[in-house]
């Protein structure tokens, strides 16, 4: 069944859980402990599977052939559609820990809401995916806490890092044409819609943290339009390398 | 002529690659099987999206099944209704514990989970961290005999 906004929107969530697991992949026997190593992979691992039914899902709605693999591998950077949060470089723990409660804060009722889509498909893959994004959050919201309310050293890294990624969680409510379209016909979920649940998640985690809300008005946006930051490119380079230089290849 | 009886038989020999006390019945993950004629579907559903255990699950169902000389093999995966520990069977949760492996408790009762040791069987243990050598579990520890467990997480 060919529909070209579903096949963006998939494209969209897609892209998301993708960049999000290479960037966490990043991490791997580069934890703070063997136990973390083993954690992060495992969230990797369940945003890769996402991303697999989504791209896959994406390709059938686009209708020109195209699999998950064609997807992931053979787009450049302007063809890719995932917010810029997602792509930040990782930095110090505390700047990935940041980065992770404030995208599964959004993923969780993201989920939540498209278990109701109208699009049979998509709420099948949403009712996996809210599952393993519960889990998430609560990883995300540990660690948040425990650099945050934890030692002097902890806590500036921690709040160092909250502040760099913060003003780019906001292009996640941004809405569009495309969205609204899809939120009319009960497909998407409405971005806006999920704000309240978002700042009142964060919120309470950062108070439990003792750190302060950043105060900035700075919303860089773009991602959803193709525009990444300069260093996507360097993730989609190692990413993609071994799929173009050895087309077909398997294990 | 084969019949769905038989080949749910045959499919009991198939099981978890990283569990393999559970066959893929026990872990709930066999979600249905037709025969029309000659074509037999087996229809299964992944524990966690990313579940890497899928494909190979998907191949030694045909394995099996042509070993058994059923040739015209179609695997089907559906993800809805998403797939949950309540599915698992009673006898597969006792495999599991003589494997060493705590099984899940039912989902709706998981606010503070209980969990019993597999080796000595007190409740006194301690969770470790929320994930372990697979998706679907968690490391914990017991507190009676000092020894590490893997936990079945309720999903």
């Amino acid at each position: 069944m060919v529909d070209p906004d579903v096949s963006q929107y998939c494209l969209r969530l897609g892209d998301d859980a993708l960049v999000l697991a290479q960037r966490l992949c990043e991490w791997a026997a580069r934890s703070p402990q063997l136990e973390e190593d083993v954690a992060l992979m495992n969230l990797a691992l369940d945003l890769l599977g996402q991303s697999r039914s989504l791209l896959t899902l994406a390709g059938a709605r686009e209708g020109a052939g195209r699999d998950e693999d064609d997807l992931a591998f053979l787009r450049d950077e302007p063809d890719f559609v995932n917010a810029q949060l997602v792509e930040l470089e990782n930095g110090d723990f505390g700047r990935t820990m940041a980065k992770q409660l404030l995208v599964s804060a959004y993923a969780l009722p993201l989920w939540q809401a498209l278990c109701g889509s109208t699009d049979a498909d998509l709420a099948a893959i949403a009712g996996k995916a809210v599952k393993e994004v519960a889990y998430h959050l609560d990883h995300a919201r540990s660690w948040v806490v425990r650099l945050g309310d934890g030692t002097e050293e902890s806590h500036l890294r921690m709040q160092k890092g909250l502040d760099e990624v913060w003003p780019y969680a906001f292009e996640l409510f941004e809405s569009d044409p495309l969205l609204d379209r899809l939120v009319a016909r009960g497909v998407a979920a409405d971005p806006a819609a999920l704000q309240p649940f978002w700042r009142s998640c964060v919120e309470e985690v950062l108070a439990e943290a003792t750190l302060s809300v950043p105060s900035t008005d700075w919303r860089p946006s773009g991602g959803r339009r193709g525009t990444h930051t300069e260093s996507f490119g360097y993730l989609l380079a190692e990413m993609q390398h071994l799929h173009r230089s050895h087309p077909g290849v398997s294990w | 002529m084969t019949s769905a009886a038989a080949v749910r038989e045959v499919l009991a020999g198939v099981t978890d690659p990283e569990i393999p006390v559970l066959s893929i019945e026990d872990l709930g993950i066999l979600r249905d099987v037709v025969v029309e004629g000659e074509h037999v579907v087996v229809t299964v559903t992944p524990t966690y999206s990313g579940c890497p255990a899928m494909d190979e699950i998907r191949s030694d169902i045909v394995t099996a099944l042509s070993a058994a000389g059923v040739q015209d093999v179609e695997v089907r995966t559906v993800l809805a209704p998403a797939w949950t520990t309540d599915w698992m069977s009673e006898g597969g949760r006792l495999k599991l514990r003589e494997f060493g492996i705590a099984p899940p408790g039912q989902l709706l009762l998981q606010i503070r989970p209980r969990v019993e040791c597999p080796q000595c069987g007190s409740s006194d243990t301690e969770e470790m961290t929320r994930f372990a050598s697979t998706s679907c579990k968690s490391m914990w520890r017991c507190l009676s005999c000092r020894e590490p467990f893997d936990h079945f997480k309720a999903h």
